[in-house]
């Protein structure tokens, strides 16, 4: 697979490795700055998240290019605590760590599609595309 | 034994760095070879093989310690890395048994005892290059950790009552614990009344960066000074507003400049041209 790349996250600074490659791949697929920032920023709060709550994770970036659309789709995945009220982190405002509690809402107006597939106790897989008009 | 590879090694010394060179002109993915003027390459190649023949021509079980100090510190510097190395090594043994097996030092009857001697003399040679080359570039790590965290956040008193903390580069943990230090030393120190924090400088404006924002912003009114944030560039401000965050207690400018004169209007002052 040619179009797929990924990060592992277990310290702080993998994020920025993350960032940097869906900058990258961003970049490539042909998104404009400000959408460059979308995803990156976007990258930037789910590995975040990974690191703060599951300890270790993996960022998958995945260049797509069906029906003449292209983009791009983030896929963060953990072996982490799970999310156990997904409705309750979809909130803004709603943290457990003491942040601003807007990551999760963030990165969903941040791109097109969104999904979260979390178990309690087996982890989280969170999807978030992003298409190129 | 010993001694006739010695002998054989060091009279076609020129034979072997020849083909060596040649080798690696082969290797992909390294330029050095191919882009270095003819007479670097020449010499870093001559030193290389007078590393790797040291501990049979002076008959020392010890490397020379400077030198190869000497050259890993060259081989940082040029940027070879250390899988490219390795390569080198590799072929340099390689080229050595070919060269020996040519002159029939090597038989087929004493190949088995060869092969011990062979590698005795370059496993201990690998060892302590790979090493050095690490330990190389963990200073190189530690050096440039050392240099980045001079350069972040510091605070600098601009005119009297304003000061300016440009920040550059991503903003992780323990920068952003530096940032607030920084800032709320230099605001007690500095007498500053209106501070401006200069975001120009940073790639990514995700939540936490924004959250270290707001309390160093908040840490700052304790103190008893106002906090602008300066330098939001078009694309942070739509990321910021997707994400929802609330920025709206604080005065915002797109650049530095307005902030500046922001800054000196809330001082009761202003810059003026002298006729």
């Amino acid at each position: 697979m040619d179009n797929r790349s990924s990060v592992e996250i277990f310290t702080e600074w993998d994020i920025v490795a993350a960032r940097q490659l869906g900058r990258n791949e961003a970049k490539t697929t042909g998104f404009g700055t400000v959408d460059q920032a979308r995803i990156t920023t976007a990258i930037s709060e789910l590995a975040r998240n990974i690191y703060l709550y599951a300890g270790k994770g993996k960022i998958e970036i995945e260049r797509l290019s069906t029906n003449g659309m292209n983009g791009i789709t983030i896929i963060a995945s953990d072996e982490g605590p799970g999310i156990p009220d997904l409705r309750k982190v979809m909130e803004d405002g709603f943290s457990t760590s003491g942040g601003l509690g807007a990551g999760m809402p963030g990165v969903k107006r941040l791109m097109d599609d969104f999904k979260v597939e979390s178990e309690v106790g087996k982890g989280t897989t969170i999807t978030a595309t992003k298409w190129l008009r | 034994m010993n001694s006739k590879m010695r002998s054989v090694v060091n009279e076609h010394m020129d034979t072997i760095i020849e083909k060596w060179v040649d080798i690696m002109k082969e290797e992909k993915g390294e330029r050095f070879f191919h882009f270095m003027p003819h007479h670097l390459v020449e010499k870093t190649s001559r030193e290389f093989t007078t590393l790797m023949t040291s501990n049979i021509n002076e008959d020392q079980s010890a490397l020379n310690n400077e030198r190869l100090d000497d050259f890993t510190e060259k081989v940082v510097r040029f940027g070879w890395s250390i899988k490219f190395v390795n390569k080198a090594i590799d072929n340099f043994a390689s080229v050595v048994f070919e060269l020996l097996e040519d002159k029939e030092v090597i038989t087929e009857q004493n190949l088995r005892i060869f092969m011990g001697v062979f590698t005795s003399w370059i496993n201990p040679l690998r060892e302590s290059i790979i090493e050095a080359y690490a330990i190389k570039w963990e200073q190189t790590d530690t050096l440039q950790k050392v240099a980045l965290q001079e350069l972040s956040a510091s605070l600098i008193p601009v005119v009297e009552k304003v000061s300016i903390m440009p920040l550059v580069g991503t903003i992780d943990t323990e920068r952003a614990r530096l940032i607030m230090e920084n800032l709320l030393e230099g605001v007690v120190e500095q007498r500053a009344e209106v501070v401006l924090l200069d975001i120009t400088g940073v790639p990514v404006v995700d939540t936490m960066v924004a959250h270290h924002i707001i309390q160093a912003a908040d840490a700052v009114r304790l103190v008893g000074a106002k906090c602008m944030l300066v330098g939001i560039r078009p694309e942070i401000a739509q990321t910021i507003v997707a994400l929802g965050i609330n920025l709206s207690d604080f005065t915002t400018t797109s650049t530095l400049r307005r902030g500046m004169a922001k800054a000196l209007s809330l001082t009761n002052r202003e810059i003026v041209e002298v006729e």
